[in-house]
């Protein structure tokens, strides 16, 4: 290929960006360094936070029922910080595997998990994910007995999911610290189940 | 019944209860829409009433979306919504909808 050098024009969304926030530092609504922070922030966001938080619901069981009953107080109870998340948590058990999708658009758990994985935010998981969950899951190599139920949550107006996945066996006497790194941000979204 | 999350908008009173059978309305309006077309016209059961929010058709159009409407979490058997669903009857699909996209069915 021949070589284009250093320089390559903006693509559409690109051109969209900056201009929309140039024109808003300009006429002084937010500064660069506000829009910087921001960015930073949300880069700066991983799934350990959500992985702090089932690590915290599987040893402790009084906890476990609160974030049940109201998601954002029980993260607000362990000091993450979460501006406006309705959070809705959804418990596996034996008979029960959840999974999230958001048909609409890509609504995620960000101040929770961080930035979606792309293939959340395509058009293939997305349409498919509520049409033939099975199919879906065995493909990302997750096989769903057929025992078991499937719920999959429509992320489709204010509330925010996350599932609860089961404490797997062979973590006996784990610390949460031990436990939580074995909680990937794909159990949280129910797309996979953590392993000792 | 006690909202999950509780806000302090004005808000409309909920018609519905956990438990309860109600249809989506089958209906195509324009506008910044969240209830899927693929969900419109089925009937599902109430599982929990999320709390009251601003309606966000309202909100597109740059209004307050007051008094705010009551948003539900709708259970769909699998089977009911696609015919052809190739998986237990038992699956089911969850959606947050809206009061005023709700009838009793």
């Amino acid at each position: 290929m021949k070589d284009q050098g250093r320089y390559q024009p903006f693509t559409y969304y690109q051109l969209m960006e900056t201009s929309l926030r140039e024109l808003l530092v300009e006429k002084g609504i937010v500064t660069d360094a506000q829009v910087n922070a921001e960015v930073a922030a949300m880069r700066g966001r991983t799934p350990e936070r959500g992985s702090k938080v089932v690590a915290k619901a599987w040893v402790d069981g009084e906890y476990r029922k609160r974030l049940l009953a109201n998601g954002t107080k029980a993260c607000q109870e362990l000091g993450l910080e979460i501006p406006g998340l309705n959070l809705v948590v959804v418990e596996n058990t034996p008979q029960v595997h959840n999974a999230i999708v958001c048909t609409l658009c890509s609504c995620y758990p960000r101040v929770l998990l961080g930035i979606p994985p792309d293939w959340y935010k395509s058009r293939n998981y997305r349409s498919r994910m509520v049409r033939e969950p099975r199919a879906v899951l065995a493909e990302l190599g997750l096989s769903i007995p057929d025992t078991v139920q499937i719920r999959v949550h429509d992320s489709t107006a204010d509330m925010r999911y996350l599932v609860l996945p089961m404490r797997p066996k062979g973590t006996e006497g784990w610390d949460e610290a031990r436990l939580a790194r074995i909680v990937s941000r794909d159990s949280m979204i129910g797309v996979a189940v953590p392993s000792a | 019944m006690q909202p999950q999350f509780a806000t302090d908008y004005p808000a409309l009173a909920p018609s519905f209860s956990v438990g309860d059978r109600v249809r989506v309305r089958a209906t195509a309006p324009l506008g910044h829409i969240r209830t899927p077309f693929y969900i419109r016209g089925h009937v599902g059961e109430i599982e929990r009433l999320c709390g009251s929010f601003p309606n966000p058709e309202e909100l597109a159009q740059m209004r307050n979306g007051l008094p705010a409407i009551p948003l539900y979490r709708v259970r769909f058997r699998q089977k009911e919504v696609w015919p052809d669903y190739k998986g237990p009857a038992t699956d089911v699909v969850e959606i947050e909808i809206f009061q005023h996209w709700l009838e009793r069915a």
